[in-house]
């Protein structure tokens, strides 16, 4: 857990620009531990590259991104890892490996732990239970429904217990109720105080939930419900 | 300890899921190892060989019928005065009767015809270098006890030549097999890289180390390297074993096969260590050309 009134996730001017395309453009922004974060925006305003930032899979042009205080950017690269550790993903298509079982993938992060194989069973199991897919721990992804697979790519995110989850487009190949569902586990998680930042196109998801949405465009933050009297700014 | 075990099931099973790609790495390998394991016993072979003509009388002065043991005392004197010359022995008209029937005991009806009488004595006289045995030839040459002088000069030049083109033949050879080898690890492991790409992104998402990333894939060059390395040298003793009895059969008395177990085991040994040393830098090379870790 992040120390007292430390953000978890802190941008400060971060710009990402990618040759001549800018991806983020000074970008400042605040998630408070525990907190529930909505990333909207259309295709292309820079909601992947900003969770890139946050798990160092890419680096900044300029500015900061803190996780729990700790400068991301300036990160050696041997803890790079132990970063990805504490910030779980969720992918809009699961990343699930194909030949490993869902029982096996929900390991899959505890094996590389090296944890004891007793540990690493009762560990996967507890979290197989939370995301309700027990009788389905021996099938191969190839044998899940959509909202089964990416409730699979949820339990491996959170199997290490992480204190953030990132979720980039998780019910977007989902059916309505398959996102639902998806949507109650990570809002469950959230209750249980890890901060979830989820960056989504659905408005109905967004619109349906209290919780704080930040807006982009073409790289800038235009919106954000958590500032008071926050109106959209003109493009 | 529990990862090792982990990745080596992991590297396991991406060997078995290729099979084929497995097999091909596998084949040039052991291709490679046979065929500088066996340059390397025909080297062992063709040392002893030398060594064996070495050992022998490298020249043999008949003497005349006349010639008195003084004589033949003085002469042997004066040979070992010369510093160039190892060992002269003398070999009497009797003695010369027992070698020739002890060559030809398979032949009764040549050795009945043969007296010590007709045969000549001699003094069999070796050199510390080969290039005094031509001086040595000489000198005994200009003896007046002397009817006719052979020595093994060629022999054991042509040996020597022999061996030293087995060696630059067969170094340029394995050189080129072992650069190809290598080669071949490096293509191999890249393409089975390429094969996990999802894979290895999923890991890296999770937070494994490049290590536990890469580990797999070193134990891969080091599988091919080390299997092969121990087939092809089992190859080889399988047919040196075969072959020894029957050549030491043709080239009667001669060691032309001098390779031991003592020998097949270095061999072994030297063919694991390469195969491993090959097989980890040839993957080594591939994790850190292919994998963007």
């Amino acid at each position: 857990m992040g120390a007292p009134n430390q953000p978890m996730i802190s941008f400060h001017s971060v710009s990402k620009q990618y040759d001549s395309l800018v991806a983020l453009a000074d970008v400042s922004l605040e998630v408070a531990d525990a907190e529930f974060v909505f990333l909207v925006g259309p295709t292309g305003a820079g909601k992947s590259t900003l969770l890139k930032l946050i798990i160092r899979e890419d680096l900044p042009t300029s500015g900061k991104v803190f996780v729990d205080g700790l400068e991301v950017s300036s990160l050696p690269d041997s803890l790079v890892p132990h970063l990805r550790r504490r910030v779980g993903t969720v992918f809009q298509d699961f990343k699930l490996l194909p030949q490993r079982t869902v029982f096996e993938n929900i390991a899959f992060p505890l094996e590389i732990l090296g944890l004891p194989d007793e540990e690493i069973e009762k560990t996967a199991e507890e979290t197989l239970g939370l995301v309700g897919l027990e009788h389905k721990a021996n099938h191969f992804p190839v044998q899940l429904s959509g909202g089964e697979a990416q409730r699979t790519a949820i339990a491996r995110a959170m199997v290490l217990r992480p204190e953030v989850i990132l979720a980039d487009e998780p019910t977007g190949n989902l059916d309505a109720r398959s996102a639902w569902e998806v949507m109650k586990l990570l809002g469950h998680l959230n209750s249980l105080g890890t901060t979830v930042i989820m960056a989504t196109h659905n408005m109905d998801i967004t619109s349906s939930l209290p919780h704080r949405k930040i807006e982009l465009q073409k790289g800038r933050v235009v919106a954000d419900s958590k500032q008071k009297g926050a109106k959209k700014k003109a493009k | 300890m529990r990862n090792l075990s982990r990745l080596l099931k992991v590297a396991a099973k991406r060997i078995t899921r290729n099979p084929y790609q497995a097999l091909a790495a596998f084949l040039v390998m052991l291709l490679t190892f046979f065929v500088a394991g066996a340059f390397v016993l025909l080297s062992v072979g063709s040392n002893a060989l030398i060594a064996y003509f070495e050992s022998r009388p490298q020249v043999t002065a008949f003497l005349k019928d006349d010639t008195t043991s003084e004589k033949v005392k003085e002469i042997q004197d004066r040979l070992l005065k010369t510093g160039v010359v190892s060992k002269t022995t003398y070999v009497s008209k009797e003695e010369a009767l027992k070698i020739y029937k002890e060559r030809n005991k398979n032949e009764p009806i040549l050795a009945e015809f043969v007296t010590a009488e007709i045969l000549p004595a001699s003094i069999e006289v070796s050199t510390y270098k080969l290039e005094d045995l031509s001086k040595v030839a000489d000198t005994l040459q200009n003896e007046q006890a002397v009817e006719e002088v052979v020595y093994q000069k060629n022999i054991v030049e042509t040996l020597s030549n022999w061996t030293r083109t087995l060696r630059l033949v067969g170094g340029g050879l394995v050189a080129f097999l072992l650069l190809t080898t290598f080669l071949i690890t490096l293509i191999v492991i890249g393409l089975n890289i390429s094969l996990h790409q999802d894979e290895i992104e999923i890991m890296k998402l999770v937070g494994a180390t490049p290590g536990y990333i890469r580990l797999p894939f070193i134990f891969e060059g080091v599988f091919y390297g080390l299997f092969s390395g121990v087939v092809a040298t089992a190859f080889l003793a399988v047919i040196f074993t075969w072959a020894t009895p029957t050549l030491q059969k043709i080239f009667s008395g001669v060691p032309i096969m001098s390779a031991g177990p003592l020998v097949f085991l270095y061999l072994l040994v030297g063919e694991i260590l390469i195969g491993t040393g090959i097989g980890v830098i040839g993957s080594f090379v591939a994790t850190r050309k292919y994998l963007k870790i």
